[in-house]
């Protein structure tokens, strides 16, 4: 079954306002992209239209938790940390303020749009910022849980929101702690970290290797920063190799995070499939496009037997 | 009318002692920001110690009056007039910029009493003071938000983006003070990057505008107070003023926007700060 990233994360901010009257939700004129116009809807008075002006909204999120509300700021990924990375910078990482900040149609999930509007820098932006904590959901489920869980983070959070629909991998009873990695196929030849739409490719490749009768431990990695080391370090030991699997670059994001822990052991090999420093570009679809970047199960796959 | 002289000379000589804070500092053969603060003292003089109404007893509270330093970088002006309202020991001065400091180069809420946004990076100040105005709406506060504002940081789009943003939002507890001191760290902006008619420029925006003479306390203390009246639109202050001010060598000098003062020029500046009672300064 799959369902829709955008509107649980729609669904979730306005479940989350209701109980609390603080939350405050921004968005700059895509408020039907994000969702956030459930919200609009829902709990008008608590709804501020920013305009097509990224950089203000982002420091009025600031005054905002500096009078006490407990703000939500909208945009495409791209454009809610690239337009406005000084602003998150300066005005909410620095004095460590509790603002959320969605980027919405992450990754290349805007198939069509094009570079522009893709996000392949987006993690890495928001990851190499002290003080951040990132998040990337890859299921409606995960959204929602993710949602409540910056409410309780003290400091900014970023969530990157996938714009299509993804299969559901988490009961709502499953708990979502962040920092924590999830084993959500466990194996004893390789390990493979992945999150949003590359866990599903990376559950694919672990069937199909299954039937070669090669078990691969499939991780899913909610939470690029902060990351829980020892629990990393942990989930590589006696394995032949590891694999990250992320739609992003690979320079900055997942890849970078886990590399850079497991480097001190330097105990495993790591590899990665996700995008080769480039620029996305526009398709007909977005498995299409997924595929001509070697973001796919068969690329995961031909990485484990390269080991 | 005789209160009212006496009001303006007690200000006067709290921008005096800013100065004189300022000065301490910076102190001898360390870089400072000496030109931006001393414009913007009998602002920052009029606003603390006449309008704002701002403790370090009210200072936790939602209820109160905000005043954001947008110009980061004359936060010493701030420094001196925290420090006189108690919000940190005066003995904190001659370790600003220092390691074991609590006055960082630029403001940080986290690391100063009395510091409401971390600003430096020019250009967000306003949108913050937008959003802390929103909130305080919202929690139903009847106060007022300050921004005080560069001439030369007019020139970051942001500022603009935040003055649709405050009109369309009728925010009109957002009062903008603009330190128009007609000086950029390199040189006048009508050699290098003009903006030409601020007035103008936030009213066709939308908001109410008012021009003052920023050294003098008659005229600040009147236009602050006509800026209480709620009229459904934003207002903007442009105070003229004059960069390092009150110090002859600095005065209209880039130079000393941002410089090291020799042991001669400090000993001026305290003299020039001493006041009638020639005050022993530490």
């Amino acid at each position: 079954m799959k369902q829709n990233l955008r509107t649980a994360y729609g669904e979730a901010l306005v479940e989350a306002g209701k109980c609390d009257p603080d939350i405050v939700v921004m968005d700059a004129d895509l408020c039907k992209s994000t969702m956030s116009v459930l919200f609009e809807k829902e709990i008008p008075e608590r709804f501020i239209e920013a305009g097509i002006a990224e950089q203000n909204m982002t420091s009025m999120a600031a005054g905002l938790a500096i009078g006490g509300k407990k703000p939500f700021i909208h945009s495409f990924a791209v454009f809610d940390t690239g337009r406005n990375f000084d602003q998150i910078r300066q005005s909410i990482c620095l004095p460590k303020l509790n603002v959320t900040i969605c980027g919405s149609s992450g990754g290349l999930s805007d198939f069509a749009d094009g570079a522009t509007h893709q996000s392949v820098e987006d993690v890495a932006l928001m990851r190499v910022l002290p003080n951040m904590t990132v998040f990337v959901p890859c299921d409606a489920v995960q959204t929602k849980k993710m949602v409540k869980a910056s409410l309780s983070i003290e400091g900014p959070v970023y969530i990157r929101i996938n714009r299509m629909d993804l299969p559901v991998v988490y009961k709502e009873e499953d708990a979502f702690i962040s920092g924590k990695a999830y084993v959500l196929r466990e194996g004893t030849d390789f390990v493979v970290f992945a999150q949003g739409v590359m866990l599903h490719k990376a559950l694919e490749a672990a069937e199909m290797l299954s039937k070669e009768g090669i078990a691969v431990r499939v991780v899913d990695v909610p939470t690029v920063k902060p990351l829980d080391a020892v629990q990393i370090k942990n989930l590589v030991q006696g394995m032949k190799g590891a694999v990250v699997a992320e739609e992003h670059s690979r320079i900055g994001g997942l890849y970078g995070a886990i590399a850079e822990i497991l480097i001190e052991d330097a105990t495993v090999r790591v590899k990665c499939v996700a995008l080769n420093d480039v620029f996305g570009t526009s398709a007909e679809n977005y498995e299409v496009l997924l595929a001509h970047y070697g973001l796919t199960a068969d690329k995961i796959i031909e990485a484990v037997r390269a080991f | 009318l005789v209160d009212k002289n006496v009001l303006i000379k007690s200000l006067e000589e709290k921008a005096r002692i800013l100065r004189k804070n300022i000065i301490e500092m910076i102190g001898v053969g360390h870089a400072g920001h000496v030109g931006g603060s001393m414009s913007c003292a009998d602002i920052i003089a009029c606003l603390y110690f006449y309008k704002l109404n701002i403790s370090s007893e009210n200072f936790i509270q939602q209820d109160r009056n905000r005043f954001i330093m947008s110009k980061g970088h004359s936060v010493l002006a701030q420094y001196a007039a925290l420090a006189e309202l108690g919000f940190f020991p005066k003995s904190e001065l001659v370790k600003t910029k220092t390691l074991k400091g609590i006055l960082q180069g630029h403001p940080d809420r986290n690391k100063t009493p009395g510091i409401e946004a971390n600003t430096g990076s020019l250009g967000q100040g306003l949108s913050i003071g937008c959003g802390l105005a929103i909130a305080m709406r919202l929690n139903k506060i009847e106060r007022n938000v300050y921004i005080l504002l560069g001439d030369g940081e007019l020139a970051e789009g942001q500022v603009w983006e935040a003055a649709a943003a405050a009109k369309h939002y009728k925010l009109d507890h957002l009062v903008a003070i603009v330190d128009a001191n007609n000086m950029g760290a390199v040189g006048f902006h009508k050699d290098r990057y003009c903006m030409e008619d601020i007035k103008a420029k936030f009213e066709s925006f939308g908001w109410d505008a008012y021009v003052v003479d920023g050294h003098n306390m008659a005229e600040l203390i009147r236009v602050l107070d006509t800026c209480d009246r709620s009229c459904g639109a934003p207002k903007v202050i442009v105070a003229h003023t004059t960069k390092g001010k009150g110090l002859n060598f600095a005065e209209n000098n880039a130079s000393y926007h941002n410089a090291a003062l020799d042991e001669a020029q400090v000993q001026l500046a305290r003299e020039a700060f001493c006041g009638e009672k020639k005050e022993v300064c530490v």
